[in-house]
């Protein structure tokens, strides 16, 4: 297990090592920079800023210069925010976004599964429709709509929950945003569940369980159920990292000082150490909640047991 | 055996029906069958005759479109529409049922021992703890090697044979009345077959407990059952011992079944006939694993050193259980896998031919396969798959031609003509396999490679399809190399059989004498297996 | 079971034979919901493109005087504000109005004075926004009353108009116009290089496989949204970038899929038959491995399609999508969002078409699915 563990780190390596070179080279040859502005700074300011920032240098130079401090943990600082570290803002704003999004997680996680569940259990009875129903809402209608929409309803009509902002950190404040987060991936989990547990159910095994004449429970939670989640877990590494790092969408909604809204902030701005920043923050969790996946997968299923 | 006469399971007017979207299936017409204590019925009959979903209607196994109406009494007690919570009382402790599949039959995420240990603690209370200790002696009972190791193993750690015999000990946990055993042998190689009806028996010679065999094979039923159902088409067409019905039959259908069984011999071709096709020292390895970065793949050898001499007009008969190579020889002797070794072809040595060189030669060396459902593709017209081989090798055909060609090609193999503008999903696995065959034969080949022809068809289809075959290796003094697992088919087709096994010739020789005297003791369990269970 | 056995000589022919493909046609048109999908979306397709042919008003037009204004089915200005206007127009030509009715898109109105009229006191009325041509019908008593007549300025805003006094109808059908159009040619672009992709790697498989398959898995790896947002933003807004970029980004999971359905179909015995029968490889590309992953790939298409309207939208939502005065379904949503307590219906009536659009592709997906693989229920 622990080998296991190790080598997957190891291949991590390469991985994270190609998405940093893809990026850096991707956003260094395109047109424009950080100081290009509408108005145009005056020459010498200009200059001074370009040799500050070691823009002068030749790109392979840079490069190396980037690589080499970031495997110290020094991305460098950030070309807009000129008084914080890429660094420094991505301490500030992951926590924030780390904790809406885990709240989301497991709403979705939690609530989709069981949808699902009852769904495939209940197949075309008017109860499926209804979820599947819901869950379709879920996925077609996108997070930009719902939010406001939610604000419009629940904060500006009945004046019941704030409308944004994080405040004192308290539920009150997260669950419109939290709502908005997880409904996608809440829709997502349910029809995942719905379909591997209609799989799970008619399969040879579940006959035999059932030929022996063990009650329904038995069947569904002990024999049907486990196998129904493995696609379940699956998924839930990507839709973990995607959570967990933050929504611009859902964060500019309510205005939650997370890092999700660096994405585009930095990319707009052409702000190239943040936006570094957040891709290999944001690989680094696809690739932690990969292994934990992986890992939790080989509990679950003994065919892939990583001894 | 328990020799009571007392009826333990009466059947009464069942029937199964299924709504389709395009309406309903009437799979059981209404049968009546009784199984008296002790005793062994085979129920038989082939795909599509309803003989499973007989019994998965009793049980309460129907899939969610199906239903069951009649009547089915297990010591009188009425089980046909039971609320499940009763049923359950029966199924799994009185009456108890092995199924076709023992790779998907156990649930891939537990240990056997758990699985085995489950109905057990729901029938008689107690705890896993407990019932670890008649679990491990129901698994020495079926013979389980280790039973102390093997209880805590999982499924696909076990062979398929060994997991056949975890579903007997799960059906023998709670002493049952009925044992009802679906196909029980059909995925399993013959030798693993021979023994596992072996354990069967001999279990119900200890214990007493009725056998209901649901089988295709009319072989095993012979030396197994005391008593024969025959069905067709959801109806019970004959039923009485087993000796009435192979000595006396009196429905027209079986006496058909009974005479599909492969019989007659073809002639040997002339001592002086030259050879065909040749491979000497054939030798394929395959790549196991491997990737981009994980580094070393292991070899695994699938053919190892095996010689093969084909003349003109005979039929080589190679045989083997899976696993044994043959597939992969015979695509070999065709230089369609990448193989060592020395090939000659009539006069050409083809040995270094790479794929272009080989492609004029295709016409004259045909492969049919197994599978009359994979090897058509079902997007094509029925023409369109079988004159394909025309478009490669005779270009310069008109359409008109190439049609002409197709309607000589599909008479010759007993289709109607007009069958060239239908699509393979409306025939059926014979008929599919006979435009297989019109695919291979309208090029005019020299050598026709069989892989296991008639392995996925019913019996009497099979027999028909061997006709066929035997009929235009006569015409067209066509050489064959009949790949098969069947031992009373190859036997009905061959001059010459090659027996192997893990990829090498175990032994090989004249039809007759490997038949009648073998010398190896494989070859032995092979015959021994297929031909006295 | 399906298999009935029977003597193949005897089977009775079937009148009609259905190729697969067809057989999937007519289970699709069995199903409803997806029938019914289909329909909304020719409608909202025949909405968008056709429908600015009946509108008077262009997506850039912008009307001063109806800035932010509700929806409605009654013209604009209504009766009582034209009364007003008339009422001002009267004042400043110093005549009386006696009577006032507007019919449609023409007004009659009757002025008196004190003395004879100037017929010039027509230039006030044509002076105002809202009144032209007007002329005099008649005079009475000496030129002291007037009957006028002319024509009333009057629009129809259905939706109302934005913050910029453009018409919401227009703007619907345009932003209709550019999420489809995306949704289609990138899904097109998406399509071209993962069945290519995907079905090179799986066929030829191996070690070129696994090199192409590792590169997929590092894309993968980078954050998507993100990559298009870089891409984006580096490379400009122009809506050929646009759909080349999401299509860019959305080919992997198609050339995952064909590869996974390659690899499949090379096991088959079909192939096998064609490698026996001399086909080339390309032949049997061709001939039997594209043919044989077409309805899988249909039905992935009908998820790529509003996964790539969904993404577009997003991109407008975040301000990188086309370019004002263009605009799509996710930049006029975006709008409303920021108008929300103002103005709901710049946000209620992009959503409804953005949301039914998105529905009815799900309706057909679903469908199209069923219909193609009938096992799965």
């Amino acid at each position: 297990m622990i080998a296991f563990v190790l080598r997957r780190l190891a291949s991590a390596v390469p991985t994270l090592f190609i998405v940093v070179t893809i990026s850096f080279f991707l956003m260094r040859f395109a047109p424009g920079g950080p100081f290009n502005l509408e108005r145009p700074l005056p020459p010498a300011t200009m200059e001074n800023l370009v040799r500050t920032y070691q823009l002068d240098q030749p790109l392979w130079r840079q490069y190396a210069t980037y690589v080499s401090n970031a495997v110290t943990g020094d991305f460098g600082p950030s070309y807009v925010y000129k008084d914080n570290s890429v660094a420094e803002l991505i301490g500030k704003g992951l926590p924030y976004s780390m904790e809406l999004g885990f709240y989301a997680l497991l709403l979705a996680l939690i609530g989709g599964v069981a949808m699902g569940t009852v769904a495939a259990l209940r197949q075309n009875s008017a109860l499926d429709f209804g979820i599947m129903s819901l869950a379709t809402v879920g996925t077609t209608v996108p997070n930009f709509v719902v939010g406001p929409v939610l604000t419009l309803i629940f904060a500006i009509i009945l004046s019941w929950l704030p409308a944004g902002g994080w405040g004192d950190g308290s539920l009150r404040f997260l669950i419109l945003p939290m709502i908005a987060l997880a409904l996608p991936q809440l829709a997502v989990f349910a029809r995942l569940t719905r379909g591997s547990m209609i799989e799970a159910l008619h399969a040879d095994h579940i006959r035999t369980v059932k030929a022996y004449g063990l009650p329904a429970r038995v069947v569904v939670v002990t024999h049907a159920m486990r196998g129904a989640m493995l696609p379940v877990v699956s998924y839930l590494a990507p839709c973990a990292a995607a959570l967990l790092t933050g929504s611009a969408v859902v964060e500019t909604i309510f205005t939650i000082p997370g890092v999700g809204r660096y994405f585009v902030l930095g990319a707009i701005n052409r702000d190239y150490t943040l936006v570094m920043g957040t891709v290999i923050l944001i690989a680094i969790f696809v690739i932690v909640f990969n292994l934990l996946v992986d890992i939790l997968y080989g509990l679950l299923d003994p065919r892939v047991r990583h001894d | 055996m328990a020799e009571t006469n007392e009826t333990i399971l009466a059947i009464r007017e069942l029937k199964v029906n299924f709504t389709t979207p395009d309406g309903t299936v009437n799979a059981v017409k209404g049968i009546d069958l009784d199984v008296k204590a002790g005793e062994t019925l085979a129920v038989v009959g082939e795909s599509g005759s309803g003989k499973s979903q007989t019994m998965m209607g009793i049980m309460g196994l129907l899939a969610g479109n199906g239903a069951v109406t009649g009547s089915a009494k297990y010591r009188g007690k009425e089980l046909i529409g039971l609320p499940p919570a009763e049923l359950n009382k029966v199924r799994g402790a009185k009456v108890t049922m092995i199924f076709q599949e023992p790779m998907t039959s156990l649930d891939p995420l537990y240990p056997i021992g758990r699985q085995i240990a489950e109905p057990i603690v729901h029938h008689r209370g107690g705890s896993y703890k407990e019932a670890r200790k008649r679990v491990l002696e129901l698994l020495e009972l079926v013979g389980i090697p280790e039973p102390a190791r093997r209880i805590d193993s999982y499924p696909h750690e076990l062979s398929g044979g060994q997991r056949q015999r975890v579903m007997i000990a799960m059906a023998l946990a709670n002493d049952p009345d009925i044992l009802i055993a679906d196909e029980p042998t059909t995925a399993l190689d013959v030798t693993i077959q021979a023994q596992i009806l072996k354990l069967l028996r001999s279990l119900q010679e200890r214990f007493g407990m009725a056998i209901v065999l649901i089988t295709h094979d009319l072989g095993i039923v012979r030396h197994f059952a005391e008593r024969v159902a025959v069905m067709r088409r959801g109806e019970v067409v004959e039923q009485g011992t087993t000796a009435d019905i192979f000595e006396r039959p009196t429905s027209d259908y079986t006496k058909m079944l009974l005479a599909a069984e492969p019989h007659g011999r073809k002639a040997p071709p002339a001592d002086t006939a030259p050879i065909i096709l040749e491979g000497r020292d054939v030798v394929v390895d395959y790549r196991i694993g491997g990737g981009l970065f994980s580094g070393g793949a292991s070899k695994f050898r699938a053919v190892d050193r095996v010689t093969v001499r084909l003349r003109e007009g005979q039929t080589i008969g190679i045989v083997g259980e899976s696993g044994s190579g043959k597939s992969t020889l015979g695509r070999a002797l065709l230089r369609l896998v990448h193989a060592e070794g020395r090939y000659r072809f009539g006069s050409t040595d083809i040995s270094g031919f790479d794929r272009s060189r080989m492609r004029p030669l295709r016409k004259a060396m045909q492969l049919v396969f197994q599978d009359p459902y994979g090897s058509l593709s079902p997007r094509q017209t029925v023409g369109e798959i079988i004159t394909e081989g025309l478009l490669v090798h005779e270009p310069e055909l008109g359409k008109a031609e190439r049609d002409r060609r197709a309607i000589a090609a599909l008479s010759e193999v007993g289709l109607d003509p007009e069958a060239r503008n239908r699509y393979p999903h409306e025939f059926s696995g014979g008929q599919r396999q006979r435009i297989a065959i019109a695919r291979a034969m309208i090029l005019k080949p020299k050598v026709v490679i069989l892989d296991e022809p008639t392995s996925a068809l019913d019996r009497s289809v099979q027999g028909q399809v061997i006709e066929l075959l035997r009929n235009l290796q006569m015409s067209h003094r066509l050489s064959y190399v009949f790949i098969s697992h069947d031992l009373s088919v190859v036997k009905a087709m061959s001059d010459y059989v090659v027996v192997m096994k893990d990829g090498r010739i175990v032994e090989e020789g004249e039809t007759d004498s490997i038949f009648e005297a073998p010398a190896n003791a494989y070859t032995k369990s092979l015959i021994g297996a297929a031909f006295n269970i | 079971m399906t298999d009935i056995a029977a003597n193949p000589l005897h089977e009775p022919p079937k009148t009609v034979s259905r190729s697969l493909f067809q057989l999937a046609l007519i289970r699709f048109r069995r199903n409803r919901a997806a029938m019914a999908g289909c329909v909304t979306l020719l409608l909202i397709a025949l909405f968008s493109f056709l429908g600015p042919l009946f509108v008077p008003h262009t997506y850039d037009q912008v009307f001063p005087s109806y800035v932010t204004i509700p929806p409605s089915l009654q013209p604009r200005p209504d009766v009582s504000t034209l009364q007003e206007v008339m009422e001002g127009v009267a004042a400043r030509a110093r005549v009386k109005l006696d009577a006032f009715t507007v019919d449609g898109q023409a007004f009659t109105a009757t002025i008196s004075a004190d003395e004879p009229i100037d017929p010039r006191a027509t230039r006030y009325f044509d002076r105002a926004n809202e009144f032209r041509d007007t002329k005099v019908d008649a005079t009475e008593n000496d030129g002291r009353v007037m009957r006028l007549s002319g024509q009333v300025n009057r629009e129809y805003f259905p939706f109302g108009t934005d913050s910029n006094g453009r018409d919401l109808l227009a703007r619907v059908m345009l932003g209709g116009q550019i999420s489809i159009a995306v949704g289609l040619l990138a899904s097109l672009v998406s399509l071209g290089i993962g069945v290519v992709y995907g079905a090179t790697s799986g066929y030829i498989g191996g070690r070129v496989d696994n090199v192409m398959m590792r590169f997929v898995e590092i894309l993968y790896s980078l954050p998507f949204v993100f990559l298009v947002v870089v891409l984006v933003v580096f490379f400009g807004r122009s809506f050929v970038l646009i759909f080349l970029v999401i299509g860019a980004v959305e080919w992997l999971d198609m050339a995952r899929i064909v590869r996974g359905q390659t690899l499949a179909l090379k096991r088959r015995e079909f192939v096998g038959a064609a490698q026996a029968l001399g086909l080339t490889d390309w032949q049997i590309i061709r001939r039997h491995i594209i043919p044989n992953t077409i309805g899988p790939v249909i039905v992935f298409v009908t998820v790529v399609v509003p996964k790539v309207i969904l993404l577009e939208s997003f991109l407008s939502f975040l301000g990188l999508g086309v370019q004002a005065p263009l605009t799509s379904w996710g930049a006029l949503i975006s709008e409303g969002a920021n108008n929300i307590q103002s103005a709901p219906w710049l946000l209620i009536f992009p959503s409804i078409f953005f949301v039914a659009t998105l529905f009815s592709l799900n309706f057909v997906g679903d469908g199209l699915r069923d219909a193609f693989d009938p096992k799965d229920r």
